[in-house]
């Protein structure tokens, strides 16, 4: 089957925050940026699936401005056969990223289309449950497995308070947690030849899709600090504390 | 303005942050709780005693016995009409079917609020709680996952709401539930004990979290731990609190040999009291810690199981 995944750029992980002086927003400028770690297990999973013969293409796209052709270039050194860039400088939120995909999904006809289950900067946890609801498609979220039968797939998700599996009619959508599995590097031959690999470039226009946002961001604010609190020297005192001034135990 | 909360149960009793999703909804209108399951007749009874619930739906038929998304979030759409808001709350089961509800409605999402501003405006992390961002939504009904810590439940007992059917939407057989391995909870679920103990990577072994659940028993708490100790091993993942885990807010949270990554103390820095046992005195916890104790925990645990026992 043809499986297409979708990678989002944002601030690297290990990138300490900074809201910005005029609360606009957070420090973008002259920040590490990577691929979302959630769609690094997507883009593991669709190699993976190639690898082993279930998958015959595997396509990555990406949304954003032109610097997502990075990102693209290392799904495309992960394994990905090609890529897809719908470039724009206009802020994209789930619901038109979730439209310009069904737009792409309708013309690369893939049978499975795996997204990470969140992007760690804006933590929406929406996109993959969009695109399903749009194209009419079941959705298999938070996937920590991933079973694919003859036109149906199992998967296994992570909910409160355990797993559940459920069976998937086909073509389907999936969105990957972070047990999935463990994606791996790119290695130098690989990074050199993404470089030669297809990356189409379309704009939104030119899929129909009108990426304006329909939620407006009036500030973004430091979270409250917690004052750190006072060491104990022993468990008596500890108990004690709790006990009477905290009075959190009885 | 009129409210639509979705709730989450198990067919036999509703989920507590399904009443701190109606408080959530009672700052914005009048609420009508759906209620969609199978044989659920006393899930419904109890959101009508639920203070703050103006109206229950019910909608009793077999397809929904495992809240699958493509089913459920049919039915709300079919029954959005006349609502300026549908909220759900912020877990696994609201965040799976919410945004589809709101792509069938063609309007945006609203996550994990922690706040309500006005009719439009609403407080919400991002960056994994880094950062907080307050959002205007432009679109005619807001679709919305409710943080449940951020909001204080509604009383269980004390309503007294009429309950209607509604008509079950067909299922859609795209998709079906196959199974599910629940851990088993001899102990408050994390997402609402009132007291967390958890442990990190400290712990060494699955086999020492024991020290751990000693000390839960004696407090009535949820054991937690961080990702260091899910990813060695040592507990199953839905142990897990923090950015990918669970967020949690406890009246007291008790971390035993967590170094305080960012990633787990966004999951818990909202909690009321926050106790920190850890061998490194420089260990980032520290810093967001009421009381600190550094020492050894396999010393520490034993004493404190052993102090706790004194009146």
């Amino acid at each position: 089957m043809k499986v297409l995944v979708a990678v989002k750029r944002v601030v690297d992980f290990n990138v300490r925050i900074r809201v910005k002086a005029d609360k606009t927003g957070v420090e973008t400028a002259n920040v590490k940026m990577s691929m979302n770690p959630f769609d690094e297990i997507a883009v593991e999973e669709g190699v993976r699936m190639r690898e082993s013969g279930v998958a015959t293409e595997l396509v990555a796209v990406s949304m954003g401005s032109k610097a997502c052709q990075e990102t693209l270039r290392t799904a495309l050194a992960l394994g990905a056969d090609r890529a897809i860039l719908v470039e724009t400088d206009v802020e994209l939120q789930p619901l038109a990223v979730a439209k310009m995909l069904k737009v792409l999904v309708e013309r690369e006809k893939p049978e499975l289309v795996i997204l990470g289950k969140q992007a760690i900067d804006d933590d929406c946890n929406q996109t993959g449950q969009m695109l399903a609801a749009l194209l009419g498609w079941p959705q298999g979220t938070f996937a920590s497995k991933i079973t694919p039968g003859t036109g149906t797939i199992d998967v296994t998700r992570e909910i409160d308070g355990g797993l559940e599996t459920v069976g998937l009619k086909l073509p389907a959508v999936v969105t990957t947690d972070l047990r999935l599995n463990t994606p791996r590097y790119a290695s130098l031959p690989n990074i050199m030849k993404a470089k030669k690999k297809p990356l189409d470039v379309v704009t939104p226009e030119a899929l129909g899709v009108d990426p304006a946002p329909r939620l407006q961001t009036l500030k973004v604010e430091d979270p409250p600090k917690r004052k750190s609190g006072v060491k104990v020297a022993s468990v008596q005192e500890l108990v004690q504390k709790l006990r009477t001034e905290a009075k959190v135990l009885r | 303005m009129s409210v639509l909360v979705v709730a989450e149960h198990d067919n036999a009793a509703l989920k507590p942050a399904t009443l701190s999703t109606i408080a959530a909804a009672a700052k914005l209108g009048p609420v009508t709780v759906l209620v969609a399951g199978a044989n659920c007749r006393a899930v419904a009874d109890a959101a009508a005693k639920a203070a703050n619930v103006a109206r229950v739906s019910l909608a009793d038929h077999a397809a929904y016995e495992h809240g699958l998304a493509e089913t459920v979030a049919a039915l709300v759409g079919a029954q959005a009409k006349g609502f300026t808001h549908i909220l759900f709350p912020a877990t696994s089961y609201g965040k799976n079917i919410a945004p589809r509800v709101a792509a069938l409605l063609d309007v945006a999402q609203v996550s994990d609020i922690i706040g309500v501003q006005d009719a439009d405006t609403f407080v919400r992390p991002i960056y994994a709680g880094n950062a907080i961002a307050t959002v205007r939504s432009k679109d005619a009904v807001k679709v919305i996952t409710v943080r449940a810590t951020a909001f204080d439940p509604v009383a269980a007992e004390g309503g007294k709401a009429a309950v209607e059917t509604v008509p079950a939407a067909a299922d859609t057989g795209l998709s079906r539930f196959v199974g599910a391995e629940l851990t088993k909870m001899a102990r408050p679920e994390l997402t609402s004990a009132t007291i967390i103990i958890s442990g990190g990577r400290g712990m060494q072994s699955g086999e020492n979290f024991k020290l751990i659940e000693v000390i839960a028993d004696k407090l009535g708490a949820a054991v937690g731990a961080s990702r260091a100790a899910v990813d060695a091993g040592f507990v199953p993942n839905d142990y897990q609190v923090g950015q990918t885990g669970k967020v949690v807010a406890p009246d007291l949270y008790i971390a035993v040999g967590i170094s305080g990554a960012i990633q787990h103390m966004a999951g818990m820095k909202d909690s009321k009291v926050i106790v920190a046992i850890n061998k490194d005195a420089d260990a980032p916890i520290f810093t967001i810690a009421d009381y600190g104790l550094v020492g050894d925990l396999f010393t520490i645990l034993p004493e404190l199981a052993a102090e706790l026992d004194k009146k």
